[in-house]
């Protein structure tokens, strides 16, 4: 498997999987 | 500063200086990164004199407008802000966001691509290697740019998201 960020629509699922998850761990803390 | 005249101030400066360096960001990422693997050498070498070295100054000056203006904006809620205490916490994931963006913007991306400009002499190997740091730095930014703007979103508009 390669680098996802060597692909443009890579980049951009891994940007809204982070925010999947980042979103969890905020929601914890409020 | 929120709620306040001078808070108004500071929120369209960040937001303006935000545009000009988020913009800059995809227009690398999307238009300039696939422009120059298309391009000849001699458009390569004419874009590396008078096209980058411009976006990059409005990048990274746009990078550090932002953050200043955000600091400014978040003015004495910074501490809770970072230390991502209650409802704070969601604009601090966004602020830590975009400090941990700021700084791959002037602690890697721009030192690499002056060494892939010519601005600091570099080998052949190096301008390689640098390029490629500087590419995966700003790919980077432009994937933790997505849950950036869904924090900054969220702390005006979509706390009830949140518990």
């Amino acid at each position: 498997m390669g680098n996802p960020l060597d692909s443009i629509w890579g980049t951009i699922i891994t940007g809204f999987v982070l925010t999947a998850i980042l979103y969890a761990v905020v929601d914890s803390l409020v | 500063m929120e709620g306040s005249n001078i808070g108004l101030f500071f929120r369209w400066g960040h937001l303006l200086a935000g545009i000009t360096w988020i913009g800059l960001l995809y227009y690398f990422n999307f238009v300039q990164v696939p422009f120059l693997k298309a391009v000849s050498a001699d458009g390569k070498s004419e874009a590396f004199k008078h096209l980058v070295p411009r976006a990059l100054a409005w990048f990274r000056y746009g990078a550090l407008a932002t953050w200043l203006f955000g600091a400014a904006l978040l003015g004495p809620h910074l501490g809770d802000a970072f230390m991502l205490q209650g409802q704070y916490a969601v604009i601090g994931m966004g602020a830590w966001l975009g400090t941990i963006m700021l700084l791959n913007v002037w602690g890697i991306i721009w030192p690499n691509q002056k060494r892939v400009l010519g601005l600091v002499p570099a080998s052949a190997d190096e301008k390689k290697r640098a390029a490629r740091m500087a590419f995966l730095a700003s790919r980077t930014n432009t994937a933790l740019s997505i849950p950036m703007l869904f924090f900054m979103a969220a702390s005006g508009h979509g706390l009830a998201l949140f518990n």
